[in-house]
């Protein structure tokens, strides 16, 4: 661990321009997005397409490039806030530039550094942590997906196509920053070492999942592991992630709170609120946007009209990035930078990573309903987030087809070992049923208990025999 | 795995659900087909959208046909502009419908599941409920109806099972409606769309394709505010609504093993509610349990319960019996212990009646 967190503060630039380390100084984010050379190549069209309103008369009056121009003059409305230029002419702002927020990316679909990409370097030890546990979330997927398939457990939803988001966001953190998910990032707990055996547990909801069996399958937490519990509902965790960070802050920490969504998560109310809050509370706050192009059924265009994510911050006076989300270096460069920002200024970032949902929503759907197959085919192999990663360690030197057979067995053999355990482990004793409620049994629920377990007696064949009482 | 245990049992039995209103076998050729209930949605929506050119069905993921396929088909026929997905965020859902309905239209609005409502608390309590009242009838959105899929399914946890009919049932201004079957789902539903107030529509997801019933092809409404009297009997009065009635008909039956007689109601409409079909089977019966899924306590059990306290007090031969959910989140490994279950009801019926 100490290795990698010496990595974590060198900076590394492949054109080897001397340069102060850039998160001080705000023109940092313009360089990104201008000086390096990053070809703004579209990625699905289909998927990722800007669609505009239909064009009305007033476009004629948009400044579609320039934000408004103001008078020469030094006039300004000091208004509460901050002053304020005039302008003599009508003109309206634009939804949105012309040109998208370009997306930062450190290796190509071929795992090739690309010329002139500034990123954060990544040690051998750690290139080959990141790729084993990508690996690892893949395998845990797939059997999972199929343990489900099978009936052993009744819910299960992957990460596939996102591997690189949930793994390389977890290397750049410290153990001790606080992450609030939403339910496809387990690869942060998988990475903070969380074991196949405690996933595992959860799933078949056994007394030793720490949820006591009480949270349907996916839903982890650790407290140890600094990883809140997941909970359904959408973009809850938003706002709670600014409330945890201002602690941090409060406490002198040098850490931050991290939290995920979803695109379809950035529509609810608690998004905005949390990004709002945020920036007037100075917290140190990373908001991780998964952009995975689906929110179900719906497709992102019927989700927002906006650039994508990235743009919103900018409306609420936070910093933003966009990252190529299936680029395990650009999202790794990103999500450090962006959390020494947050941690030495004090501010949140937002961290747009532009991803795709391989797999269906989960095992309650069929994504082949509403969506092309091509699509999910071309992000299954042409951009697919660990075998870019895999090309790019093994051109290093770090990684063989050796390694590989031997870690994808290893994994499995864990796996099935682990399900075989979880499987014959007892259930959570009824007791569970009542406690954490409230810290202590109110007299409710102790009257309510007596009555269960005098009802069990009289009833025995009405509930489950493996449940202890 | 939970299936095994409660109620999967008792529902199989297909067509087990109305019982006053039960269509004579070979009907079909006369416009009558047999429908789950999520089918039965369907039509209803069909028709109200296909009635009213300012109708609109929206919600998430309802263009492709909703996550449980109650609007499948619909985008087709009727096009993306009158039925469509809607970002994910409920109170832009439900404040969205209110603003389309308060413009004369009817906006049949979705929340994906129950447990999801909450969001949209404020536009449905504060918003909604208030409407009409406030601005002195100036204004209404007596076209808004939210349906959205409640209960428990046997693998739901926490944020797939809840009934939160409670919260709704303390608000001055909304109706809250919640059907028991196919037929029953299909005619309450274009009542609830037709009806000039703002309607919450719970479906009992449990039932979506489990209850299987004859249900008339054509567009028939069946009234809100009135309650069904879908079982008779002398001894005993059970009142409850949606998915739970099928499990308190079974208690009636093995109750009427025992030589015990009990009188079935189904509710339908929550509030305003029908007390006196209610009141007038407990003053013949003398004794009265509620029952639901929602935990009991602040449940509206206790609301019905009260009323009937207040009105029967005299003729009542035992204490108001409550067989609901316990007073805790709603859990996955536990459900079955969660749920007020046939035994529970019958023990209730059985000491109740020798009180
Ligand atoms: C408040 C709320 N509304 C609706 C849902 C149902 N739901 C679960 S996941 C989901 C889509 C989320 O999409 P996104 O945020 O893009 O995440 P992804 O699944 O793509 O990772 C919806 C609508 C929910 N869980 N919570
Ligand atoms: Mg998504």
């Amino acid at each position: 661990m100490a290795s990698w967190l010496l990595a974590r503060s060198r900076v590394f630039f492949s054109t080897h321009q001397p340069k102060n380390l850039p998160f001080l100084s705000p023109p940092f984010l313009n360089h990104t997005s201008s000086s390096s050379s990053v070809p703004s190549r579209k990625i699905s069209p289909t998927l990722f397409c800007f669609s505009r309103h239909e064009s009305t008369k007033a476009d004629a009056q948009l400044e579609l490039e320039h934000d408004v121009a103001e008078d020469d003059t030094n006039q300004a409305i000091d208004f509460p806030g901050g002053k304020v230029g005039f302008t003599s002419e009508m003109r309206f702002i634009s939804e949105s530039a012309q040109k998208r927020v370009p997306c930062y990316r450190v290796l190509d679909d071929n795992g090739e550094l690309v010329k002139y990409s500034n990123y954060v370097q990544v040690s051998k030890e750690m290139g080959v942590k990141m790729y084993s546990d990508m690996v690892t979330l893949q395998t845990m997927d797939s059997i999972f997906y199929e343990v489900q398939r099978q009936g052993r457990i009744s819910f299960y939803l992957t990460q596939m196509g996102e591997e690189a988001v949930n793994i390389a966001s977890a290397a750049a953190l410290a153990p001790d920053d606080i992450v609030l998910p939403q339910y496809r990032e387990p690869g942060v707990l998988l990475w903070r070492g969380f074991t196949l055996q405690q996933f595992v547990h959860q799933c078949f909801g056994n007394t030793h999942d720490f949820g006591k069996g009480r949270q349907m399958p996916i839903h982890y937490g650790s407290n140890k592991h600094n990883y809140f519990t997941v909970s359904s509902p959408i973009a809850t965790q938003l706002p709670q992630a600014v409330g945890a960070a201002y602690s941090l802050k409060m406490d002198g920490k040098s850490a931050c709170a991290v939290t995920f969504c979803g695109d379809g998560g950035t529509s609810e109310g608690d998004f905005h609120a949390a990004m709002n809050f945020a920036a007037v509370m100075e917290a140190p706050v990373v908001f991780i946007c998964r952009n995975n192009g689906w929110a179900i059924s719906t497709p992102v265009e019927e989700q927002f009209r906006s650039d994508g994510i990235v743009v919103k911050g900018k409306a609420y006076g936070i910093w933003g990035i966009r990252v190529d989300g299936n680029d395990a270096l650009a999202v790794y460069s990103a999500v450090h930078t962006a959390r020494e920002i947050a941690i030495r200024e004090k501010r949140p970032v937002l961290i747009e990573a532009l991803t795709y949902r391989v797999g269906h929503h989960s095992t309650s759907d069929d994504s082949t309903k509403y969506r092309a197959i091509d699509e999910i085919e071309y992000w299954k192999m042409t951009r697919n987030p660990v075998s870019r990663f895999k090309r790019w360690v093994e051109r290093n030197g770090w990684w063989s087809d050796k390694d590989e057979l031997e870690l994808r067995s290893s994994i499995r053999k864990q796996l099935m070992h682990a399900i075989q355990v979880a499987e014959k482990a007892q259930k959570p004793p009824l007791e569970d049923l009542f406690s954490d409620v409230y810290d202590i049994l109110p007299s409710n629920l102790q009257e309510q208990e007596k009555l269960l377990r005098k009802t069990i007696e009289k009833h025995p064949k009405d509930y489950p025999s493996d449940v202890p009482l | 795995m939970s299936t095994k245990f409660g109620r999967l049992v008792s529902l199989v039995c297909k067509r087990g659900f109305s019982i006053s209103t039960s269509v004579q076998k070979g009907a079909s050729e006369q416009g009558v087909k047999s429908l789950n209930l999520c089918s039965a949605i369907n039509q209803a929506l069909q028709i109200a959208l296909d009635s009213d050119p300012r109708s609109y069905v929206f919600g998430e993921d309802v263009s492709f046909g909703g996550v449980f396929r109650c609007t499948a088909g619909l985008a087709d026929q009727f096009g993306k502009k009158r039925v469509f997905n809607t970002p994910l965020c409920e109170q832009g859902i439900v404040g969205f419908g209110i603003g389309l309905a308060a413009m004369g239209n009817r906006a049949i609005a979705e929340i994906q599941f129950a447990d999801y409502i909450f969001p949209a608390f404020d536009q449905i309590v504060n918003e909604a409920a208030k409407f009409r009242y406030r601005s002195g009838n100036q204004f209404n959105c007596g076209g808004l109806t939210i349906r959205t899929p409640y209960g428990a399914v046997g693998h739901g946890g926490h944020y797939h099972s809840q009934s939160p009919e409670a919260f709704f049932c303390h608000v001055p201004g909304i109706k809250v409606v919640i059907p028991r079957s196919p037929r029953q789902a299909k005619g309450l539903l274009l009542s609830c769309i037709r009806d000039p107030n703002p309607i919450v529509f719970f479906e009992p997801k449990w039932l979506y394709r489990l209850a299987v019933e004859e249900v008339p092809e054509d567009d028939y409404m069946l009234p809100l505010s009135e309650a069904e009297v879908i079982r008779e009997g002398s001894d005993i009065t059970l009142v409850g609504w949606g998915a739970q009635l099928s499990i308190m008909k079974e208690a009636c039956l093995d109750a009427e093993k025992e030589g015990i007689s009990c009188e079935l109601i189904d509710l339908k409409t929550l509030i305003p509610w029908d007390k006196e079909t209610v009141e007038a089977s407990v003053n013949k019966t003398g004794r009265l349990l509620v029952s639901h899924e929602a935990p009991i306590t602040g449940g509206f059990g206790a609301e019905v319960s009260a009323s009937i306290v207040e009105r029967c007090f005299s003729r009542l031969e035992a204490p108001v019996a409550r067989v609901c959910g316990l007073d805790t989140p709603f859990p996955l490994v536990f459900e079955p212990f969660y749920m007020p279950t046939k035994n529970k009801i019958l023990d209730a019926i059985k000491s109740t009646v020798k009180y």
